[in-house]
């Protein structure tokens, strides 16, 4: 089911950062790219549940703060050991300078 | 008084592994000290140029002290350049091979993959598996039965200690290690913390390393001298060890098990740059595993930030020493002695898994 979420302003997240999201006891971690896209994965690194949003995003990456396991965070494919398994993605949209996720997606 | 010693075992299928899962010690939460994002970010920042300028640096120093050894070889002029090659083959390495592991040596990817593989021949540390085993060593860091590099185990054994400056243990371990994998298995241990998809890469490498091996003993028969095994292979490894087990005992020898607050089990010392270029900043060792996103050349940085709330560092090696030996003679028949670094007045340290 469809169900779009409003995160936070735009602003809010800095370009090539990352911040964290919580929703009825899920995690998401949210992207603002350097080239001014939003994107949205889940929150917590496949490898061994930390949360993402401590990591440092670079280009398209993310890369958790526990580990340096890296994602590329527009399709949450793992970059390499140690993450093997790929991130689940949420579309993300931008209204009136609101950041919105689809967390039924 | 006697002083009844509690047995330890540091297996990772053992009873100490099932007792940390039962504390919550287990993938637990560790304490970090405040510092904000903004700032954070800042120090995590990747750069090619500092990690570029120190590799060639590196390989310069390669160059020298080698091509000095081959032209004095065999006579005793040779002696110290081997002592500077056997330092930057089987010590410098420890830290090429630790930073690069993590990705934050340089920038660009496969600058770190590359100087990974090298660094990792040389001390002959497999690089699949001990990617795996540094993970493990940073998400249960000196945890008991599940942190798999655990240098010093309790009760402490003096002359294994003396040993590992000459590297025996080490490489000993690491050859049965390799023909292990060449023949396509891994022991239970391992498999507890490489993954499936992984395994393929240990073989494969095992059996490159294996060939190389070959080709440097049969050029050494071929010559009809030991001078190849002197440049390549396990005996440099072994008798230019001593500076990275020397600064590798700083980063928990003496301190606490079965804690999740950083700053009660590593210690930082303040090191010449020559060790520092050694050891690649880390010495910075509470600053790193409290924020591994941080390259080696932010440390100096990030130990300035954090000072508020961290112990007082050691001011060099002799006076982490001072702390180590009286510690380490104690552990061998007191185990569950540690030393207990004093944090600044009004610093709480964690003791208690806090999920």
């Amino acid at each position: 089911m469809s169900q779009w979420i409003e995160v936070c302003a735009a602003e809010d997240i800095d370009e090539e950062d990352v911040m964290r999201f919580d929703h009825q006891g899920q995690t998401f971690a949210i992207y603002h790219s350097p080239d001014d896209k939003f994107y949205a994965t889940d929150g917590l690194c496949t490898h061994e549940k930390v949360h993402l949003a401590d990591g440092l995003v670079m280009d398209n990456i993310i890369e958790c703060p526990k580990h340096n396991g890296r994602f590329d965070y527009r399709n949450g494919a793992a970059k390499g050991a140690p993450v093997c398994v790929n991130l689940k993605t949420y579309p993300v949209k931008v209204e009136a300078g609101k950041v919105l996720i689809n967390t039924g997606a | 008084m006697n002083v009844i010693a509690t047995p330890r075992d540091y297996g990772l299928l053992g009873r100490d592994a099932k007792i940390a899962e039962e504390m919550g010690l287990a993938s637990a939460q560790w304490y970090q000290c405040p510092l904000p994002r903004k700032r954070l970010k800042e120090l995590m920042t990747r750069k090619d140029a500092p990690a570029i300028r120190d590799t060639l640096i590196w390989f310069a120093s390669f160059l020298v002290s080698g091509g000095f050894a081959y032209i004095f070889w065999p006579t005793w002029a040779a002696l110290p350049f081997f002592m500077l090659y056997g330092v930057l083959y089987g010590s410098s390495t420890d830290s090429r091979w630790h930073e690069c592991g993590h990705g934050t040596a340089f920038k660009t990817r496969w600058m770190n993959d590359a100087i990974y593989h090298i660094a990792c021949f040389m001390i002959m540390r497999e690089p699949t598996v001990w990617r795996w085993s540094h993970t493990r060593h940073h998400t249960d860091t000196i945890i008991v039965g599940r942190d798999p590099e655990i240098a010093v185990m309790r009760p402490v054994m003096i002359l294994k200690i003396i040993s590992m400056f000459f590297a025996i243990p080490q490489t000993w371990t690491a050859i049965k290690s390799v023909l292990r994998h060449a023949a396509g298995r891994l022991d239970d241990e391992e498999a507890t913390f490489i993954p499936e998809m992984e395994r393929g890469r240990v073989y494969l490498v095992a059996r490159i390393w294996i060939v190389i091996h070959a080709v440097v003993i049969a050029s050494a028969f071929y010559a009809g001298s030991i001078l190849p095994m002197l440049f390549v292979g396990p005996l440099p490894t072994m008798y230019g060890a001593w500076v990275h087990v020397m600064t590798g005992l700083t980063q928990h020898g003496g301190l606490a098990e079965d804690v999740l607050d950083h700053r009660l089990n590593s210690r930082t010392v303040l090191l010449n740059p020559v060790l520092r270029f050694i050891y690649w900043n880390m010495n910075y060792h509470i600053e790193h595993h409290m924020f591994p996103m941080v390259p080696y050349h932010a440390l100096p940085e990030l130990h300035k930030e954090l000072q508020p709330y961290m112990p007082r560092p050691n001011s060099g090696i002799i006076d982490a020493y001072r702390d180590i030996i009286p510690a380490l003679w104690r552990q061998r028949k007191d185990p569950n002695w540690y030393i207990k670094p004093k944090l600044p007045e009004g610093v709480a340290p964690v003791t208690a898994a806090m999920n």
